[in-house]
């Protein structure tokens, strides 16, 4: 998966935030809709479109939407 | 001899609170907003002398009082609760005497959370099969708000309290068919009260707060969301998969599915990872809240009553210990 779908997947994770805001620069824990319901909804993606296992604990430790898919490209290879 | 459940009920404690309450507690937070994603609008909490022997005695008395099931047939009781009225005696014990049962019926309890009533299907099917009894009482009881510490927001959103009782007999309105059950004790410390009990019998008086505002501590029930998530996300579609194969069915010959309802965004989640048609998979939970063991059976009482249980039920219970298990229930 290249980067911009996976950034695409990650902005349907979220109902409010409109999706031109996010990028894979975007530092997603500072969003205003951000909650740890959040972090279900892109634990749940990673696995339903990549087939990869995160925790809540490694997103906690992501700063940005790149900060993720770097962790999910690294768990596939 | 085949196993069938015969009749079932519920009892939710008079208290609720519903999210405006929430609200007014918690106005930085947007409880509203997280209970709709939740999926519960309100849900009941016993008071503070109430113990699971109160909602489970009034939870087995509407049984008898709206099947008109005469409870002299009564020869076994199976209680699950994680929150006993004490170490001992046996809660099952106290429900014996305080429901009148004949002192001919075996009784015990047993502890488990939201695989509980699967398990508790599992047992009255052995004891039935068997011959051992004919007609189990199997109830379900659980007071986690009693776990709670008055903070927790995210738990107390979520959990409601409630009591179940449902006849196990020679004869019923659903076939108990074949089961898959396993357990994977290292997820223990991912939802678990630590203190109270022998390991650690006094308080460790050691709260936290996490960057949330969410109040972390050994003296009450601490969840990992996300772990609980992420085990459910494994394990639930390899459940269902082997309770389909073990009873010789496939995904079109299931006729619905009932799941324990943690939260409406995990079971959409699961239903979306499984590919499961919304018309089959029955959510009861905005009323009554996730109710640990108690789940499945209320949401079988509803379905029934929406004429939705029919033909080949898949439930399957997931969580605690970790600790899970599936069956079929072929109804009439």
């Amino acid at each position: 998966m290249d980067i911009n779908q996976f950034v695409q997947d990650f902005a349907d994770c979220f109902d409010d935030t409109d999706a031109s805001e996010f990028t894979p620069e975007l530092n997603f824990k500072q969003l205003e809709e951000w909650s740890s319901l959040s972090g279900l909804g892109i634990i749940a993606m990673c696995k339903k479109k990549c087939g990869i296992k995160i925790t809540g604990a490694e997103i906690m430790e992501a700063d940005t939407i790149k900060d993720v898919y770097d962790l999910v490209m690294s768990k596939a290879n | 001899m085949a196993s069938f459940i015969k009749a079932i009920s519920y009892h939710l404690p008079e208290a609720v609170v519903s999210n405006e309450d929430l609200v007014g507690e918690f106005p930085e937070w947007s409880v509203d907003k997280i209970a709709k994603k939740v999926g519960v609008n309100q849900r009941h909490v016993v008071s503070k002398d109430q113990c699971a022997s109160d909602i489970a005695e009034q939870a087995a008395r509407k049984l008898f009082a709206e099947s008109g099931i005469d409870k002299s047939c009564v020869d076994f009781v199976l209680l699950c609760t994680q929150s006993p009225d004490y170490f001992l005696p046996t809660t099952a014990c106290l429900l014996q005497e305080r429901l009148g049962l004949s002192t001919h019926c075996g009784a015990l309890d047993f502890n488990l959370g939201c695989s509980g009533f699967v398990y508790g299907l599992a047992l009255s099917k052995g004891l039935i099969d068997s011959g051992i009894a004919k007609n189990v009482l199997l109830i379900t009881a659980e007071t986690y708000s009693k776990h709670f510490h008055h903070l927790d927001k995210g738990n107390r959103t979520i959990f409601g309290d409630a009591a179940t009782a449902t006849l196990v007999s020679t004869e019923g309105f659903a076939e108990i068919k074949e089961f898959d059950l396993g357990t994977d004790g290292t997820g223990a410390n991912n939802l678990i009260v630590k203190s109270g009990a022998m390991r650690h019998r006094e308080k460790f008086e050691d709260i936290s707060f996490d960057k949330s505002g969410n109040p972390l501590s050994s003296d009450h029930l601490y969840m990992n969301g996300s772990e609980i998530f992420n085990f459910t996300l494994e394990t639930v579609p390899e459940l269902v998969g082997n309770v389909i194969e073990k009873n010789g069915l496939n995904n079109d010959s299931v006729d619905l599915y009932v799941f324990h309802q943690a939260n409406k965004y995990m079971l959409d989640c699961l239903f979306d990872l499984m590919e499961i048609e919304e018309e089959k998979a029955f959510v009861y939970m905005s009323e009554v809240g996730n109710t640990v063991s108690s789940t499945i059976p209320i949401a079988l009482c509803e379905a029934k009553k929406e004429h939705k249980l029919v033909g080949n039920v898949l439930i399957a219970g997931f969580g605690v210990g970790y600790s899970w298990g599936g069956c079929i229930l072929n109804c009439k």
